[in-house]
Formats: structure tokens, C-alpha cells, sequence
């Protein structure tokens, strides 16, 4: 079983996760700018962080045979805080590099004036920049959070078909497959999905246009639940092809928006201007 | 497919770019001579200017146009020698870019005519990762002719700790050649992986026998 999760926060995990990652089947990763626990007090310090998803982590994840790619956004949360705000302003020089490959995470976290600000002008800067946009939907007051995030979509210049709306449940399914957006569920121990409703939606919503993620980071996550998914898939008669669709073809469709996936990165033989200087490459 | 023909520029001369560009894809080619013409366009005046010129972009995105790591290092370096790209603007584009883009950087250092005191602190930020990709690079020419005694030796022992190998090292033996504090540290290191029952890298004996060479006089 091949998979992409395709959002998973690798900085805030050790290696050992890499190494059952891929012993998992986990050959892909996708990971968004976020929130990190620690509230953040300059946009300095979230370009140091991006530094480090176009940097350090790829290499630590291709140690481990995992291709690493990034989104890059001022994260909802943190788009209440006018310390961070500045960072909006600096997003242009990262949403031009390789390995981005998406604007995100950008959403609702509070529903704020401040947060309808940031979220409307990065959906204009994924369309400047030719990509798609991850957008993460609240985890209070969801169902509204929801019909506010497909308001404003609707009214930017981002047609929905280049959006993905994650974070999504039972109760939000519907109208976000309405919208046209692609659907994003995240399985967790214990909260968001867990990993029957989760082949239960499977089952009412179809495998088009859904990707299923761990969103492992610093919290009680579990970076193998896209694996679970799959096995749980199968054993509720789901085919091999559909458990594909939803774990590798639909997430490498949606990110493959940006023209920038490249996931033959990590070749074992790929020689070093022909010589074996290591790359971190397995 | 009908390519335009590159842009004349200084680069479009070199060596380099000849051997890059006869094996980039047709597309590949256009974008690097037109990439090429911006980077040899002359800056805009100061007042003029909004943002980092239109190549710093070109700069960013040449992984995913040329296809190939190898390929876009070439790229890159290009473009850092065509544009001429002064202390201000390297450290920038090292600082704030992708680790693809900080090895270009450290790749293209021979070539930019920047000041030990330019240049040294990239090539000392590199070797203070763990990224052997980033060391590989920083130990290039550019090291062999500036790094201080101390920083290089701990260059070379740091190449063999990470396993990049030691031929990345640009003038490896005339350096090492008569160093008496670097086979010191080699001794060391080996009794310390010895001591751990860990394997000592083949590499370390090659330095250790350069070291051993007399000085030329």
C-alpha cells in the first residue's frame, strides 16, 4: 500500500515516526505551516520556520525514503496576533519556490474580522502563485466556520475545484462536496475521525476528490492513522484500487495543482555530480 | 519544437552553461536563456526598484524547470555569476533560501568574488548543519582557499563523521599535507571510535597518510 498523507506536521515528530512511516507504506508527506503550540511573537521567527520545511526536514525525511513537500501560509490562530501579521508580507519570496506546493494552512480558527483579512488575501496569493490552497476548517462552531469558508472562497479568485477543505466530519461533508472544493478528513486517536467514521463517510461520500490525513503534530496524533485507513478500507470491502485512489492518486491530483510535486526525489542511485557524495538520500 | 536561442550573456559563453544546456529539455532551454538575460540585465536604479529583481525568482523556481538536482545547481550557479551577485545578495538568497538553493550559494562562491569576510560566514553556517548535502558543498574551493586552519580542519573531521566523503573536499591534499594538529584529531577520533567499537571510516586513513606527506618547501 502506497500512501501521501497529505498533512502531517513532520517537525513536531522524532525520526522514529519517519522509520514507521515508511515501514507503514508512507512514501509521501505534505507538510502546512501551522501553529506551534507556543504562540509566536515576530514574523521572523515563521521564516525561520519555513527555512526549516524547505530545508532540514526534506532531508530528514528523505533519510527515512519520504518525499517532503511544504505549504507555506500565516497559520488562522495566529492571524489574530498583530506581531505576526507582518509575515503576509513576506509570504511572496517562499510561495516561488520549489517544493511549495500549496498556500496553507489558512482558514478559521475564532471566525474574526482579523482571520476573514489573512484568509481572503492568501486565497489571492495562491492564485497569484498558481497553487492550490489547504484550508483548515474550525474546530469550534464547525458547521458555520464551514459555510463562512465556502463564502469566501466562492468570492476570491480561486475557483473551489483548487481548494481542499480539511478538517471535515459528517456534519460537514455535504456542503463542502456541494461547494466543489476536494475533502480533507483528518483521523485521530481521539478526536476530529477516527478511523471506522471515517470509512463509514467513505462509504456515503464516494473516494472522488477525498484525501484522508493523520495531521500528526504535537498533540496526542498518531502519523500512522492514513495506514489504518487503508487496512480499515479493505476490510469493509472497499478494493485495493479505491484504498490507492484515496491514500496516493487523490492527494498527489490535488497537490499536483501546483506543477511543482516531484516525487522521484529520493532515488537510492541518484548520483551526486557523478559521484556517491551522500545526499541524505536512501 | 522550435527554440528561441539563448539570450547572450556573459554566462552563455562558459563552459558550463554549453554542457547544461545541451542536455536541459527543450523547455528547460528557453527558460534558462531567458532566466539568463534578466540575471545579465542591469539592476534597476535604487528608486525604481520594488523588490528583489525578476532572476532572484528565476533563482527559486529552476528545480522544477530544469527537472534534475544536478541540473538546477548548474542553473542557479549560472545565474549567481551572470548576475554577479554581490555579498548583500548571496547571503540573501543563502539565508532565506531552500537547502537547493543555499548549496547553489556555497557551489557558486568561487565565482562571486566575495571577500573572506563576505563569504566565510555562509560557508561556516553550512558546516554547522547536518545536512551533508549543505557540508558536501560548503568544503568546495572557496573553503580550501579562505577557511582558517582550526575551521577546516574540523571541516574535514566533520565530513567523516557525516560520511560525506572526503574527495568533496576541495584541495584536500595540499592542505593536509604536514598538518600535524589534523592528524592529531584524526588519532583521536579513531582511539574515540575504536574505544565505541564503531567502524573507522576508510577516508580517515587517506587524510591520515596526506597528513603524513612532508610540507613542500
Amino acid at each position: 500500500m502506497r500512501i501521501f498523507d497529505p498533512h502531517v506536521h513532520m517537525t513536531s515528530r522524532t525520526t522514529d515516526d519517519y522509520e514507521a512511516m515508511r515501514a507503514a507504506g508512507v512514501r509521501a508527506v505534505v507538510e502546512p505551516s501551522f501553529w506551534l503550540g507556543q504562540p509566536r511573537t515576530s514574523p521572523a521567527s515563521f521564516l525561520d520556520y519555513f527555512d526549516a520545511l524547505l530545508g532540514w526536514e526534506p532531508y530528514r525525511a528523505a533519510q527515512y525514503g519520504i518525499t517532503h513537500h511544504c505549504a507555506i501560509a500565516l497559520n488562522p490562530k495566529e492571524a489574530n496576533d498583530p506581531r505576526c501579521v507582518p509575515v503576509i508580507d513576506e509570504l511572496s519570496h517562499y510561495l516561488v519556490k520549489d517544493h511549495v506546493v500549496a498556500v496553507g494552512e489558512i482558514g478559521y480558527d475564532s471566525q474574526t474580522p482579523a482571520e476573514d483579512t489573512a484568509f481572503a488575501a492568501q486565497l489571492q496569493l495562491a492564485h497569484d502563485h498558481g497553487l492550490p490552497a489547504l484550508v483548515h476548517t474550525p474546530h469550534r462552531d464547525k458547521l458555520n466556520g464551514l459555510r463562512r469558508t465556502i463564502d469566501v472562497v466562492r468570492e476570491s479568485a480561486l475557483p473551489p475545484e483548487r481548494v481542499l477543505l480539511d478538517h471535515l466530519n459528517e456534519t460537514t461533508a455535504k456542503e463542502a462536496k456541494d461547494s466543489g472544493a476536494w475533502l480533507g478528513f483528518s483521523v485521530y486517536p481521539d478526536t476530529k475521525m477516527d478511523v471506522d467514521r471515517m470509512v463509514a463517510v467513505l462509504k456515503d461520500f464516494g473516494t472522488e476528490r477525498v484525501v484522508v490525513n493523520s495531521a500528526a503534530d504535537w498533540g496526542r496524533s498518531d502519523p500512522l492513522t492514513t495506514r489504518k485507513v487503508g487496512d480499515a478500507m479493505l476490510r469493509a470491502g472497499f478494493g485495493e484500487d479505491e484504498a490507492d485512489q484515496v491514500l496516493w492518486r487523490n492527494p498527489v491530483a490535488f497537490y499536483g495543482l501546483s506543477g511543482r510535486l516531484s516525487l522521484d526525489r529520493g532515488r537510492p542511485d541518484a548520483p551526486y555530480e557523478g559521484n556517491s557524495v551522500l545526499r541524505g538520500e536512501q | 519544437m522550435v527554440t528561441t536561442p539563448p539570450a547572450i550573456t556573459r554566462a552563455a559563453a562558459d563552459e558550463p552553461f554549453t554542457a547544461l544546456d545541451e542536455r536541459l529539455p527543450p523547455a528547460a532551454r528557453v527558460w534558462l536563456g531567458a532566466a539568463l538575460a534578466e540575471a545579465a540585465a542591469p539592476a534597476a536604479p535604487a528608486g525604481e526598484r520594488r523588490g528583489p529583481p525578476a532572476w532572484e525568482s528565476r533563482f527559486a523556481e529552476a528545480g522544477r524547470r530544469c527537472g534534475s538536482e544536478a541540473a538546477a545547481d548548474t542553473a542557479r550557479v549560472l545565474l549567481l555569476h551572470t548576475a554577479g551577485a554581490g555579498a548583500v545578495t548571496a547571503a540573501r538568497l543563502y539565508h532565506r533560501g531552500t537547502a537547493d538553493e543555499r548549496r547553489a550559494v556555497l557551489l557558486a562562491l568561487p565565482g562571486l568574488e566575495l571577500a573572506p569576510a563576505e563569504g566565510l560566514p555562509l560557508v561556516e553556517d553550512a558546516l554547522r548543519t547536518s545536512d551533508t548535502r549543505l557540508i558536501a558543498a560548503a568544503v568546495g574551493p572557496y573553503a580550501a582557499e579562505h577557511l582558517a586552519p582550526h575551521a577546516w580542519r574540523h571541516a574535514v573531521l566533520k565530513c567523516l563523521c557525516t560520511g560525506v566523503p572526503v574527495a568533496a573536499v576541495a584541495g584536500l591534499a595540499g592542505r593536509a599535507r604536514g598538518d600535524a594538529e589534523l592528524a592529531r584529531m584524526l588519532a583521536d577520533h579513531t582511539g574515540e571510535s575504536t574505544a565505541a567499537g564503531r567502524p573507522v571510516p576508510v577516508d580517515l586513513y587517506l587524510v591520515q597518510a596526506l597528513t603524513a606527506e612532508a610540507e613542500e618547501p
